[in-house]
């Protein structure tokens, strides 16, 4: 996929959180975010999802600007995934109709289809055990397989992973990394926004370092991880590379 | 101590149930306080208690809490109608219509009830030439206890994370499917205590359509008064058969409050 950002502003009242990002990406199939909390990249990871408008600029994803309206960004956003950092489930269904509703209320399968389909991902994902539990009976690690399910259950053309390990132990943060890696496999098109360094550099092929709400360096994942040419790249991954 | 175990909560927080003997001991204790301070109230007042000529009236009173029973029931169903589209009003793109809930809530919740029911019996109800007196005691019972549900649930709504949203907005929901299936299903649910407990107060407040000569239970009990020339015989069998409604569904309301912070 190709990803062309121009100068994007995007505000919060007084705060600015992405400060004139240009960003062009001609061609990748899993672009990792990185760079400092509070950087401005989920802003960038939302921007891109449609979740919300930018202040000011353009985002263009393979050739096509986003969506002017709102109308227009919910078209987009039922044609990509999003998996977010708290997982965000509905807690008063369970995981099945979790990932069954929005096929069939959004994407128009029967509600036999829809929970067929949703079966079989469930058991993709080693939770065909769980499909009947809801979000606050399931470990942190199975809540975010049944999001990562949920995200890719319409075939969608990009999903979009926000800190999808960050709420996570290790061993779940394990669970879920793999899990990512199965979508990675099945040649899904990704962009997520993280902090785990290795996985990024292992399962992206690029990365663009985002810090104070402007870009630092893109590029080859191992190029901006291993030896990043700027000196804000170069405090930020020593600080990541140093626990 | 054995004895200090019985009287004294074994934590602070109130977290830990304390032993079950201990909770029927100090409800005793709690009780026997409260009957000894009535008690000697009563006996300071030496009143002539005469049970028997208020006992004579058993129907009348019945009837009274059987009417109560129903204006309630009835009552609540046009409240819950009354809140939730007052409610729906207040999330209107509509402005006007965002203002007419505010309006409604805030005078409604602003006036007494009883000032509420003069001004709708004997100015509206009496303007749009409306005879019965039922109908106008439940209309304004609805309308009084609606702008309190429409309070609870905006809280309800309100209080739906704002991850809850975002999620709904990234599988691509519409506004109408987000509320359908997101915002209502857990606003309803937070909401339920509230609603049980708003039921409670319905019951209790529609005793005050008794000035309006509405035949439910405080007005027949206040009808026994005046015919045996008795007065503490009939409020007691009131207070009572309030009692025989209300404690069920506050305990209700614990029961789903207790219950609805175990599931999430």
């Amino acid at each position: 996929m190709n990803l062309e950002l121009q100068s994007v502003v995007k505000e919060y009242g007084s705060q600015r959180a992405l400060d004139s990002l240009d960003l062009s990406i001609p061609d990748t199939s899993c672009l990792a975010l990185i760079g400092p909390s509070g950087g401005g990249k989920s802003t960038t990871l939302r921007l891109l999802a449609g979740l919300e408008a930018p202040t000011s600029g353009s985002i263009r994803i393979n050739g096509q600007e986003i969506g002017q309206n709102e109308a227009e960004r919910r078209a987009y956003r039922s044609r990509i995934g999003v998996v977010f950092q708290s997982y965000n489930l509905f807690p008063h269904f369970d995981a099945l109709t979790n990932i069954a509703l929005p096929l069939e209320k959004v994407h128009g399968l029967s509600q036999a289809d829809a929970r067929s389909k949703a079966e079989s991902l469930l058991e993709q994902f080693q939770l065909a055990d769980h499909a009947s539990k809801k979000p606050a009976e399931l470990s942190g690690g199975q809540n975010q397989r049944v999001a990562i399910a949920r995200a890719i259950a319409p075939d969608p053309d990009i999903v979009f992973l926000d800190e999808p390990t960050s709420a996570l132990d290790p061993e779940m943060t394990a669970e879920v990394i793999d899990a990512i890696e199965t979508l990675i496999e099945a040649k899904k098109r990704l962009v997520l926004a993280t902090h785990q360094m290795g996985f990024a550099r292992r399962a992206a092929d690029t990365v663009a370092l985002i810090a104070e709400g402007k870009r630092v360096e893109v590029g080859p994942s191992a190029q901006v991880i291993d030896s990043p040419q700027t000196e804000r790249g170069q405090t930020f991954l020593n600080a990541c590379l140093k626990f | 101590m054995p004895f200090k175990s019985l009287l004294f909560s074994p934590d602070a927080s109130g977290a830990a149930e304390p032993p079950i003997k201990a909770r029927y001991t100090s409800f005793f204790i709690a009780a026997l306080i409260l009957s000894l301070a009535l008690y000697g109230s009563f006996a300071a007042l030496q009143y002539q208690w005469n049970w028997a000529s208020a006992f004579r009236y058993k129907l009348k009173f019945l009837e009274g809490w059987i009417t109560t029973l129903q204006i309630s029931f009835v009552s609540l169903f046009f409240a819950m109608a009354a809140g939730t589209l007052s409610v729906l009003c207040g999330r209107a793109r509509f402005l006007p219509l965002r203002y007419l809930s505010t309006l409604y809530v805030e005078l409604i919740r602003g006036t007494p009830l009883l000032v509420q029911i003069f001004l709708f019996y004997y100015v509206i109800a009496d303007a749009a030439n409306v005879q019965n007196r039922y109908f106008v005691g439940v209309s304004i019972m609805a309308i009084f206890s609606g702008a309190y549900i429409s309070e609870i649930l905006r809280a309800g709504i309100e209080g739906v994370g704002k991850s809850q949203l975002l999620s709904a907005k990234a599988i691509g929901f519409t506004e109408y499917q987000t509320f359908r299936y997101v915002i209502a299903p857990q606003a309803l649910r937070s909401s339920l205590p509230a609603l049980a407990g708003q039921t409670a107060n319905i019951i209790k407040d529609s005793s005050l359509l008794s000035v309006i000569a509405i035949s439910e239970f405080t007005l027949n009990a206040k009808e026994v008064n005046a015919i045996t020339y008795s007065s503490f015989e009939s409020f007691f069998p009131l207070a009572i058969g309030y009692l025989i409604l209300t404690l069920p569904i506050m305990r209700l309301s614990r029961v789903i409050e207790n219950r609805l912070r175990f599931d999430t």
